[in-house]
């Protein structure tokens, strides 16, 4: 009996209480309107730094990628070149850089202000720290996609002071461009209504440009062509690690492409489905390509196609519908295969097809992104997306051949025929990355053998192609 | 005492080992070679371009065997390696003239 009594005096307390509430006025969106900014802010911070980390870990798949896909005797001066254009790339970004990139601007052109991050005050708004962040990932993808097709024959100085230039200078300007008023400049390009959602033509065109100006300069390397000018591969050391890379790359998009809103909402949805789908049928149309020309479905067009889908979809993102991504990012696998193709017959070696990806495929999806526009296209929206193709290919190109010819007349950027053959490991940085196994001397000029020790005369001995006919 | 040299595919040699065990062959001395014969390379793809392999990959093993062994290891070889393709490998007998164990300084026979 007590506890019944118990229990009806608990139940009459919370009625009562319950009315008591209903008493004061129900809280509405526009009355709680500073708090849900508030939560707003703060996911927007969020979700910004959280695609930053994404976009910053695409460092590991570029330079994966590029190990996999170059002889195990230069993998210590691949890691060096991809540690060191982010880190050096990170200081000119933030001295340099940034101020070109997205300060004020009277001419449309570049931006004077906010060098040295010098928008930020210590009781000021943070956001310009979020979006700084945001930001020099970005500048340090356009940076690390030049280091793949410059592989294996650079000299380390001068490909630190390309890394200078690249974040410092040739990235920022272009980006102001198209980018600037995303804080506070305001490029002649986005005035026009370019569409470049996440950088196919900011990010990997730049990129790709850069990277054919660097192996134009460069010239090919040792054995990669005959005598009679005939193409003769050079393998890749390790495959699963290149594919490792592909897959950090895909999962990194994942923050390149919808992080790019900068803001915590909804359509991040769409642009996660489209940066997807672009990337499988990127995949599956190389993979058909590669299966109909060579008999065999390979590994190295495979993966280049999920890339060429990728950095395809990246203008198109957010202003097209998931089945046209997916003919994007299938158009950009059926390119890069021919795409590739086309610049080893011509004689530009690009040992892991940068040029292709990044370069062609950018293109290709700044164009689509005009074409597939969801909210309808004209010859207007197609022909400044055309311009735009052209403006970047005009500036990068251009202004990357003068830096690398400059370079190689000061101080050199291409290694001794020595030094190459002996691996710029042991050349430039006096180790070697796989002490403990034996390394394949499979196809095209001999690797090390032997430990360092043995020095340079064991390049004499391994100069004759290790296979003949 | 005879040295038998037998060059055979790499997927093979397990089951030689096995066979060699089975019929009385204490030790061996395998290393990973590569060499072309008869059966000449093969045409692999890399990112598009084709190119002629002329070296595959074999395994060579090192045996020593007292010389009346040296038949019934051949034939052991010989039917345990045999694919009946080309590139199936070679065997190689030669004299040896003297053998050592280095823990207890025995020779010949008693050394292998």
């Amino acid at each position: 009996m007590k506890s019944k009594a118990f229990i009806l005096l608990i139940l009459a307390t919370l009625m009562t209480a319950s009315v008591a509430m209903a008493a004061d006025p129900e809280p509405t969106a526009i009355t709680n309107k500073e708090a849900i900014d508030l939560v707003q802010t703060h996911a927007n911070y969020l979700w910004t730094l959280v695609a930053a980390a994404l976009v910053f870990f695409m460092q590991a798949g570029f330079a994966m990628v590029e190990a996999g896909f170059t002889r195990a005797k230069n993998s210590i001066n691949i890691m060096m070149k991809n540690l060191m254009d982010f880190s050096i790339g990170s200081i000119a970004f933030w001295a340099i850089g940034f101020g070109i990139m997205f300060g004020a601007t009277s001419s449309g052109w570049f931006g004077t202000t906010g060098f040295f991050l010098s928008d930020f005050t210590p009781d000021g708004d943070p956001w310009v720290l979020a979006f700084w962040m945001f930001q020099v990932v970005f500048a340090a993808t356009a940076a690390t996609i030049v280091s793949g097709a410059m592989a294996e024959r650079t000299k380390f100085t001068g490909y630190i002071i390309y890394s200078i230039f690249v974040s410092g200078l040739i990235y920022p300007v272009f980006g102001s461009w198209a980018w600037g008023s995303l804080f506070n400049g305001s490029g002649w390009l986005e005035g026009f209504g370019f569409i470049d959602f996440a950088g196919s033509t900011v990010v990997h065109s730049v990129g790709g440009w850069a990277a054919l100006a660097g192996a134009i300069v460069l010239g090919p390397r040792l054995g990669k062509y005959t005598k009679d000018g005939k193409i003769k591969p050079i393998m890749g050391h390790n495959i699963p690690l290149a594919a490792l890379g592909v897959f950090i790359l895909w999962l990194g998009w994942f923050g390149f492409n919808p992080g790019s809103t900068t803001t915590a909402d909804t359509s991040i949805a769409m642009i996660f489905v489209n940066t997807n789908l672009a990337a499988a049928a990127g995949a599956c149309l190389a993979m058909i390509v590669s299966w109909m020309k060579f008999g065999k479905p390979e590994v190295g067009m495979s993966l280049n196609g999920a890339l060429a889908g990728l950095v395809g979809i990246t203008a198109g993102c957010a202003n097209v519908s998931p089945s046209s991504a997916i003919i994007i990012g299938a158009v950009a696998g059926v390119i890069v295969v021919f795409s590739v193709m086309f610049f080893e017959k011509i004689k530009v070696d690009d040992p892991v097809g940068a040029v292709s990806v990044h370069g062609v495929c950018g293109a290709w999806g700044t164009l689509a992104a005009g074409i597939f526009n969801i909210g309808g296209t004209s010859a207007a929206i197609i022909g400044v997306q055309i311009l735009g193709v052209a403006a970047c290919f005009l500036w990068t190109f251009p202004a990357a051949f003068l830096m690398f010819k400059l370079i190689d007349k000061t101080i050199g950027l291409r290694v001794s025929p020595e030094e190459e053959l002996e691996g710029l490991d042991y050349t430039e940085h006096g180790g070697i990355a796989y002490p403990d196994f034996g390394v394949s001397t499979h196809g095209g000029i001999s690797s090390i053998t032997g430990t360092p020790s043995s020095g340079l005369p064991s390049y004499a001995a391994s100069t004759k192609p290790a296979t003949q006919s | 005492m005879k040295k038998i040299e037998s060059i055979i595919k790499p997927f093979k040699l397990d089951d030689v080992k096995d066979a060699l065990n089975r019929i009385g062959v204490a030790g061996m001395t395998v290393s990973e070679v590569k060499g072309f014969g008869r059966q000449r390379g093969h045409k692999e793809i890399y990112r598009g371009a084709e190119y002629q392999t002329d070296f595959v990959p074999k395994v060579k093993i090192d045996l020593i065997v007292d010389s009346d062994m040296v038949d019934k290891v051949v034939s052991t070889i010989t039917d345990v390696a045999n694919t009946g393709s080309v590139g199936d490998g070679k065997i190689f007998v030669m004299p040896i003239e003297g053998a050592y164990r280095i823990r207890t300084g025995e020779s010949g026979k008693d050394a292998i």
